[in-house]
C-alpha cells in the first residue's frame, strides 16, 4: 500500500469551490507532479471545514498548518517552501484578525475559531476526503451500525437515542428518541425513513456542509433509525440547489452498496436496505414534514393535517419518520460510544452540541459546532471574533425567518431549546445572524417577511394573504409612509397570523416582527412618528441636504443627479428637492467638497 | 463485505492512511533537505524511508523534512524521535541504511550506534 | 365505535369516535362558520375560518377536520376565536374583488354571508391584489380569479369526483392561485364543462358562462319565433330557487312561467328522450344482432362525450352515434317543426332549459346544425332560468299549472326518468323488452339500476337474449368502468348508461346550488314520481313520436334520422 509522508488537504465545500479551490487544487498536482512529489504526498479534497470567508483552505499534515485564501499563484510557493524544503509559509498562514497585530497561527488546532468547538457532528468534515468510504471506515465508520445489527435489537437502538436526550436539530426540537419508538410500534410491514436535507433558512448551510463533507455518517445514521424504526427503504430529500451534496452522496451510496453496506442481509444480519436520493426543487415549506412527504410522492409540496402522523400514515400512507440531516448525523456517534457519553456534552433536557452557520456582521463567518448550552457570547465574540470594524453589536437573528432577533443584553443567555423560544426566537436550522449598530431592525423584519411571504405555500389564508399585509405594512415604513396605527395592525395580524396559519411556516412567520417589536419598537416609532430611520438604512426616510456653507456651487451634483432633484445657481447654494430626490446617493459621491450629507 | 471482520480489516488498513491527520504523539522521522540534504541524496534518502515504511505497514509515523541544520559534512542526515524517547541523529544516510534505520529504530527501537551523529539533544529546533 | 364525551363552549357533549369539532359543535346547536370545507370532499382546513381553541393545544385548529378526543374543552366563540376568524375573513376579503353589485353570486354567496355574519364594516387590510385574467375561453365556464379564495373546492370536486384533474395551485406565496392544467385557458384542456367547480364555488370565480342576456334579447325581437324545451331534471329542482323543498315538481308552473316570459312554444326535452329510446334502442339491436361494437355506450351526457374522446378514444366507436335529446330536438324545432308551423328556421330561435352547463358547449359542436342553422341557439341552466323568472318579477309559487305545446311537448314517463341516474337505460329496457319480445312488460320499474351506487350492473332477460348492462354516473365511477372493459376485467355487457354528474343529470352543473346533503336523493324521487303519475311510461308508446316517425322521418335510424339526429366524435388530446 501507498504511504504518504504528508497529507495536504484541500477544502472542497460549496463555498470554497465558489472562491476558486478547484483551480488550487490542480495547479497543487501541477506543482507536486513537477517537484517529483506526487508519489510522497496526498493531496485530499475535503468537505467544508467550516470558516467560509477565508476560502480558498490548505491544510498540510502532519504539521496541521492551515494556510488561508490560497490563490493559485500561491501553490508553487507551498509545495517548493513548505514540501519539499519544510519550512512553512508564513504569509498564508491563518491571521487572528482580533489582535492588533498581525499575529499569524500555524497549527490548526491553536486557531480559536476550532479549538473552541466541540465537533460531534463536523468530526469528519475538512478531516476526511468524503468521495472516499475507507476514510469514513478508518475513523469508525460503520462502526456503530455494525454494532447495531449484531449486537442489539431495534428497540434497544430506540432506547440508547432516547437516553441520549437527542432532540430534533431541523427545528422545532422534538425528542428524536421518541420519534423512533413512535416508528417502531407502528403497525405495518412498509415503512420509510426519511433524512430531510431541504435546508431552506436563507444563510444555513449545515445539513450541505454535513451532506458534501461526510456523506457516509448520513447514510450509516439513516441504517440506524431504519434499522430502529423497522425500514428497509430509506429517502434522503435533497434539494436540487445543492449539486455537490448530491453528487457526493450518490458516490457514497454507491460505494456503501459496492461495500454490501447497502443491499440484502448486511453483515450476515437479515437487515436488508436500500437508500435512495429524492431531489427536491428546493421550497422552503418543504422543510414542514408533511409538505416534504408529498413532494416525495410527487404531489404539490404543501402540508396537509396532522392526524394522521408520518408515523402513522406517511410517504404513500406508510408509516414514517422523518429527521433532519444534523439529527441522523448525530445518531452512529450515540451508538457507538453510548447514550451515557453523549450526556457528556450539553446541558439539561439539551443534550449535545449544535452546528450554527454564523453570518452577518462578524469577524469569522462559517460553521460552528458547539455544545447546546454555549452563551451566545462565546460563539460570537470568542469563536467567530465579534463584530468588525469597530462597530457595536446590536442583535442576533437566531433561526432564520422562522425565527427571532436576540439584542445585546441577553448575549450570555445559554443557547438552549427553551431559551431561545423564551426570548420569541427558537433553534431553527441553526442560522445565526449577527447584526451590528448600523441594522435598521424595521428593515430586517422586512427582509424575513419578504422572504417567508414568497416561500409560503399559499394553502392557507393566513399566511397567503396575511404574511403580505404584513410585507406591505413593513414596506411602507421603511419607505417612509408608516401611519399611526401601523404598530396596532401588525402586532393584530402578527398574534392572528401566527396563532391560525396551517403549519410551521405560517405561524412562525410573524416572529421576526414580535421580536424586533419587542426589543427595537422604539424604531418603528421612530420611523412612523419620526420619519427617521435611526440606522440610517431605510433610503425613503433619509434627507439629501447640501450644506450651505460648505457648497460652492459648481453644479456637479446637479449635472450627476439621475432625476434632477438638485437645483441651484451660481454664487448660491444648491438645493435638494427631498420629493424628487431618490436617495441614491450619488451626489455625495461626487461632491468634491464633502458638501452634501445624509441623515 | 461480509462480516465485522473485514469492515475492521479495511479500518486498519485505511487508518495509515489518515492517522497522519489525527493529533497525537508519533514517531516523527525528520529528514533536513536543505540545499546541501538535497545535494548529498536526501531526496533518494527520504523516497526510501517512506517506501520501507509501506513495506513494513508502518502508518503511524510522521516523516518530515527539515531545512539546513549547519551539519552539512556529514549529510544526508536523518533524525528519529520515538515516542517518549529522546531522539538520535544520524548521518550519511543513504537509501539502504534509512531503509535499515526504519526496520531497527523506528519499528524495534535499536539505536544503530555506528551511524550516529550526535546523541541527546536535537541540534534541529523543530 | 366509541362514544366521546366534551366539551364545547361549556356544554357537554357525547358523538361518535371520529367525529370533528364542526360536528359536535353541530350536535349542540353551534353553528361553526366554515368556507372551504365541503364535506368528504375538500376537507383540507385552508381557510381558517372554522378555527377553534382546544384547551392544551398551543394553537388554533381547524373544526372541520380536528377530530374530538374524549375529555377534550373547546371553545368556539372566545376572543382569541373571533379575532382569529375575522382577521381571516378580512384577509379574503383584502384579496378579492370588490364588485359584488354586479356579480353573478350578489345575495348567493358564501363569502359575502360570512362577511355580513362577521360584522365586517371596512376593508381594514388593503393591499394589492392578484391580477389574473377573466378566462372566458371556454362555452360553459367562465373563470374570474379576481373573485377567487383559494379554498379549492374546485380541485376538489374536479379531481376527487369527477377524475379529470383541470384545475390545480399554481404559483406559490401571495401569487398562488387556481388555475387550469398547464396554464392553459379552459377550453384548450380537458376540461369537460361539466360545471361541478360552479356548484361548488363559494364566490362568483366560477360561474356558468350566461346567455340570460341573449335569451332575453331574442325574446324582445318581434320577428323571432322562439321556442323552449325544459330537460326532464330541471322541473324537480328549480323550484329550490324559489324556496322550495328540492325534488318538488314545478313542471307546470314552470311551462306557466315560460308562456309568461313570452317563449312562442313552450316544449319539453322528454319528447325528445323518447326519440332517443327509439334511435338508440333501434341502433342497439342493431347491434346485437348484426356483430355491432359492443357494449354500446350513452350518448346523452355532453360532459361525458368530450371526457371519453380526451381519455378513451379507444371507445368511441362504442358511443351511440345518437345526438343528445337537446341536439335531437333543436334539429326538429327548425325542421319538423318549422315544417308544421310554416314558420321559416331562420326565424326560429330555439333556447333549451339545463341542469347542466356542458350543454352550452354541445350547441356548438360539429354536426349540430343539421337543420342549416345552428340547432339550439342558447342553453340556460335551470340557475339562470330562476334569474330570469325572478327578473321578470314572477312569482312562480302561486302560478297555476299549465300544459307543453304540442306536438313537441308529449312525453313519457320513460322520457322524465332520464334526468336521473339509470334512467336511459330503465327506458331502453322498457321498449327493447316490448319491441323485441312484442310481450308486454310485466314491471315496468328496474330498482336495481335507480339509486346513488357508483356502478350500478344487471343481467335482464329480453326473449332468449340475456342482455347485459350497467350504469355508472361521475366521471370518477365511468373511468372505472372503463378501465375494467379496456383490461377485460368486465366482457360481458351489451349496453351502458353513462351521465358525467353525480346522480345524473338531477345533479348536474347547472342545478342550484344546495346545502342540503340529500338533495339528489330528493330530487331523484322526484324524478321517479313524475314517472308514477304518468299516463303512458313507454318511450314507444308517445304517440307524437309515432306522428313523427309516420309523417317526417319514416322509421328509427332511417337516413333521414341519421341526418338529423345521429353524430360522430372526435379523438382529442389527453
Amino acid at each position: 500500500m501507498q504511504l504518504y509522508r504528508a497529507h495536504v488537504l484541500v477544502c472542497g465545500g460549496t463555498g470554497c469551490v465558489t472562491s476558486g479551490c478547484m483551480d488550487v487544487h490542480a495547479e497543487l498536482e501541477k506543482q507536486l507532479e513537477k517537484n517529483g512529489l506526487s508519489e510522497e504526498i496526498n493531496v485530499i479534497v475535503t468537505g467544508c471545514v467550516g470558516t467560509c470567508d477565508i476560502g480558498p483552505i490548505l491544510m498540510v499534515y502532519p504539521e496541521a498548518i492551515f494556510y488561508q485564501k490560497v490563490q493559485v499563484e500561491d501553490v508553487a510557493e507551498i509545495v517548493e517552501e513548505h514540501i519539499l524544503k519544510g519550512r512553512p509559509v508564513n504569509r498564508l498562514m491563518y491571521q487572528d484578525k482580533t489582535s492588533e497585530i498581525a499575529e499569524f497561527i500555524e497549527k490548526y488546532y491553536d486557531i480559536d475559531f476550532f479549538n473552541r468547538q466541540t465537533r460531534i457532528v463536523l468530526r469528519n468534515t475538512g478531516v476526511i476526503d468524503s468521495t472516499k468510504i475507507d476514510e469514513y471506515i478508518a475513523r469508525d465508520g460503520y462502526q456503530a451500525i455494525a454494532k447495531a445489527l449484531t449486537e442489539m435489537k431495534p428497540i434497544e437502538v430506540v432506547e440508547e437515542i432516547k437516553k441520549s436526550g437527542l432532540r430534533g436539530r431541523g427545528g422545532g426540537g422534538f425528542p428524536a428518541g421518541i420519534k423512533l419508538e413512535l416508528g417502531h410500534k407502528a403497525d405495518g410491514d412498509q415503512k420509510y425513513m426519511i433524512c430531510n436535507a431541504d435546508e431552506g433558512d436563507p444563510g444555513a448551510f449545515m445539513d450541505r456542509s454535513l451532506l458534501e463533507g461526510d456523506p457516509h455518517s448520513i447514510i450509516e445514521g439513516m441504517m440506524l433509525a431504519s434499522y430502529a424504526i423497522g425500514a428497509n427503504q430509506g429517502y434522503v430529500y435533497v434539494r436540487a440547489e445543492y449539486p455537490l451534496a448530491v453528487d457526493r452522496l450518490v458516490t457514497a451510496i454507491k460505494q456503501a452498496k459496492e461495500y454490501g453496506l447497502l443491499g440484502d442481509n448486511i453483515f450476515g444480519s437479515g437487515f436488508n436496505y436500500s437508500l435512495d436520493l429524492r431531489v427536491g426543487a428546493g421550497a422552503f415549506v418543504c422543510g414542514e414534514e408533511t409538505a416534504l412527504m408529498h413532494s416525495i410522492e410527487g404531489l404539490r409540496g404543501e402540508p396537509t393535517p396532522k392526524p394522521p402522523y408520518p408515523t402513522d400514515a406517511g410517504v404513500f400512507g406508510y408509516p414514517s419518520v422523518i429527521n433532519n440531516v444534523e439529527t441522523i448525523a448525530n445518531m452512529p456517534q450515540i451508538i457507538l460510544n453510548g447514550s451515557d457519553w453523549f450526556n457528556r456534552f450539553g446541558v439539561e433536557n439539551n443534550k449535545g452540541t449544535k452546528v450554527f452557520a454564523v453570518a452577518g456582521n462578524i469577524l469569522n463567518t462559517g460553521l460552528v459546532e458547539v455544545e447546546l448550552g454555549t452563551t451566545l457570547r462565546t460563539v460570537i465574540f470568542d469563536i467567530c471574533g465579534g463584530v468588525p470594524n469597530g462597530k457595536k453589536f446590536k442583535a442576533v437573528q437566531i433561526g432564520g425567518p422562522s425565527g427571532g432577533c436576540i439584542p445585546a443584553e441577553y448575549l450570555d443567555t445559554p443557547i438552549t431549546y427553551d431559551s431561545l423560544t423564551s426570548l420569541g426566537a427558537m433553534m431553527g436550522s441553526g442560522g445565526l445572524i449577527v447584526m451590528d449598530e448600523d441594522t435598521c431592525m424595521v428593515d430586517l423584519a422586512r427582509f424575513f417577511l419578504d422572504f417567508t411571504q414568497e416561500e409560503s405555500c399559499g394553502k392557507c389564508t393566513p399566511c397567503r394573504i396575511g404574511t403580505k399585509r404584513m410585507l406591505e405594512i413593513l414596506e411602507r415604513i421603511t419607505e417612509g409612509h408608516g401611519q399611526p396605527g401601523d404598530i396596532e395592525k401588525l402586532e393584530e395580524l402578527a398574534e392572528s397570523i401566527g396563532d391560525s396559519s396551517f403549519c410551521g411556516l405560517g405561524r412562525a412567520a410573524p416572529n421576526p416582527i414580535l421580536s424586533t417589536l419587542r426589543f427595537f419598537r422604539d424604531e418603528y416609532e421612530a420611523h412612523i412618528d419620526g420619519h427617521k430611520c435611526p440606522a440610517g438604512i431605510c433610503k425613503g426616510l433619509l434627507n439629501v441636504e447640501i450644506i450651505e456653507d460648505k457648497c460652492r456651487s459648481c453644479g456637479i451634483c446637479a449635472r450627476i443627479c439621475p432625476v434632477n432633484a438638485i437645483a441651484g445657481q451660481r454664487g448660491q447654494p444648491y438645493v435638494v428637492d427631498q420629493d424628487t430626490c431618490t436617495r441614491c446617493g450619488l451626489c455625495i459621491e461626487s461632491c468634491p467638497f464633502d458638501a452634501i450629507s445624509k441623515h | 463485505m461480509k462480516s465485522i471482520a473485514d469492515l475492521k480489516k479495511i479500518r486498519e488498513q485505511a487508518r495509515h492512511n489518515i492517522s497522519l491527520r489525527e493529533s497525537g504523539e508519533r514517531t516523527q522521522v525528520r529528514v533536513y533537505m536543505g540545499t546541501c540534504g538535497i545535494a548529498a541524496g536526501a531526496r533518494q534518502t527520504i523516497a526510501a524511508i517512506i517506501d520501507e515504511l509501506a513495506k513494513q505497514n508502518i502508518g503511524d509515523v510522521e516523516v518530515l523534512q527539515k531545512g539546513c541544520i549547519g551539519l552539512c559534512e556529514h549529510e544526508p542526515l536523518v533524525e528519529v524521535e520515538r515516542k517518549g524517547e529522546d531522539s538520535v541523529m544520524y548521518g550519511h544516510i543513504d537509501e539502504e541504511k534509512a531503509r535499515r534505520i526504519v526496520t531497527r529504530h523506528v519499528i524495534d527501537g535499536v539505536i544503530l550506534d555506528e551511524w550516529v551523529v550526535n546523541c541527546g539533544c536535537s541540534i534541529g529546533i523543530d | 365505535m366509541q362514544n366521546v364525551t366534551l366539551t364545547i363552549d361549556g356544554r357537554q357533549v357525547t358523538v361518535p369516535e371520529g367525529t370533528t369539532v364542526l360536528n359536535a359543535a353541530k350536535e349542540l346547536g353551534i353553528d361553526i362558520p366554515t368556507l372551504c370545507y365541503l364535506p368528504k370532499i375538500n376537507e383540507i382546513g385552508a381557510c381558517r375560518v372554522c378555527v377553534v381553541e382546544i384547551e392544551g393545544a398551543r394553537y388554533l385548529e381547524p373544526s372541520c377536520i380536528y377530530q374530538v378526543r374524549d375529555g377534550m374543552v373547546v371553545k368556539t366563540n372566545s376572543h382569541r376565536v373571533r379575532q382569529a376568524r375575522q382577521i381571516n375573513t378580512e384577509l379574503l376579503l383584502s384579496d378579492h374583488a370588490h364588485d359584488c353589485l354586479v356579480c353573478d353570486r350578489n345575495n348567493n354567496c358564501d363569502l359575502q354571508d360570512l362577511a355580513a355574519r362577521l360584522g365586517i364594516r371596512e376593508y381594514r387590510f388593503e393591499g394589492v391584489k392578484n391580477e389574473a385574467e377573466i378566462d372566458d375561453s371556454s362555452e360553459s365556464i367562465y373563470r374570474d380569479p379576481s373573485k377567487c379564495i383559494n379554498c379549492r373546492r374546485c380541485i376538489a370536486v374536479c379531481a376527487e369526483v369527477q377524475g379529470v384533474h383541470a384545475l390545480g395551485a399554481a404559483e406559490r406565496g401571495f401569487e398562488t392561485g387556481i388555475v387550469p392544467a398547464q396554464h392553459r385557458p379552459l377550453a384548450d384542456i380537458s376540461c369537460v364543462n361539466c360545471g361541478q367547480c360552479t356548484i361548488v364555488c363559494p364566490t362568483g370565480a366560477l360561474t356558468e358562462v350566461s346567455h340570460v342576456t341573449k335569451v332575453a334579447r331574442a325574446l324582445g325581437q318581434k320577428q323571432k319565433h322562439v321556442v323552449v324545451q325544459t330537460a326532464p331534471a330541471v322541473r324537480v329542482s328549480l323550484g329550490e330557487e324559489f324556496g322550495m323543498k328540492p325534488g318538488t315538481n314545478v313542471q307546470g308552473k314552470m311551462v306557466a312561467a315560460l308562456r309568461q316570459l313570452g317563449f312562442d312554444g313552450v316544449f319539453d326535452t322528454d319528447f325528445s328522450a323518447d326519440l332517443t329510446i327509439m334511435e338508440e334502442g333501434t341502433e342497439l339491436i342493431n347491434r346485437i344482432q348484426n356483430g355491432g361494437v359492443l357494449p354500446m355506450i350513452t350518448s346523452c351526457s355532453p360532459g361525458w362525450i368530450k371526457f371519453i374522446e380526451h381519455n378513451f378514444p379507444d371507445m368511441l366507436p362504442n358511443l351511440s352515434t345518437c345526438k343528445s335529446p337537446q341536439q335531437m330536438f333543436g334539429a326538429l324545432a327548425k325542421t319538423y317543426y318549422a315544417d308544421k308551423m310554416g314558420i321559416d328556421p331562420k326565424d326560429i330561435y330555439s333556447v333549451s332549459i339545463m341542469p347542466c352547463t356542458a350543454k352550452k358547449f354541445e350547441i356548438t359542436r360539429p354536426d349540430m346544425d343539421s337543420s342549416g342553422y345552428q340547432d339550439v341557439d342558447a342553453v340556460l341552466t335551470t340557475r339562470e332560468l330562476a334569474k330570469l323568472i325572478k327578473s321578470a318579477g314572477i312569482d312562480l309559487a302561486t302560478l297555476p299549472d299549465e300544459e307543453y305545446d304540442d306536438p313537441l311537448g308529449i312525453s313519457t314517463g320513460a322520457g322524465v326518468i332520464f334526468g336521473a341516474t339509470g334512467g336511459v337505460m330503465e327506458a331502453a329496457l322498457r321498449t327493447a323488452y316490448e319491441v323485441i319480445t312484442g310481450e308486454e312488460l310485466p314491471k315496468l320499474d328496474f330498482e336495481m339500476l335507480r339509486g346513488l351506487k357508483g356502478v350500478k350492473q344487471a343481467s335482464v332477460q329480453v326473449g332468449d337474449l340475456t342482455v347485459n348492462v350497467a350504469v355508472a354516473h361521475s366521471l370518477v365511477k365511468a373511468r372505472e368502468l372503463m378501465e375494467k372493459i379496456q383490461s377485460g376485467e368486465i366482457d360481458d355487457l351489451h349496453f351502458i348508461e353513462i351521465m358525467a354528474c353525480l346522480g345524473g343529470c338531477i345533479g348536474g352543473g347547472g342545478q342550484p346550488r344546495s346545502d342540503d346533503p340529500y338533495v339528489r336523493s330528493k330530487r331523484i324521487s322526484g324524478i321517479y314520481t313524475a314517472d308514477k303519475d304518468m299516463k303512458l311510461r313507454k318511450s314507444h308508446e308517445n304517440p307524437a313520436v309515432q306522428q313523427l316517425y309516420k309523417e317526417f322521418l319514416g322509421e328509427p335510424n332511417s337516413h333521414k334520422a341519421h341526418e338529423l339526429l345521429h353524430t360522430h366524435y372526435i379523438e382529442r388530446e389527453r
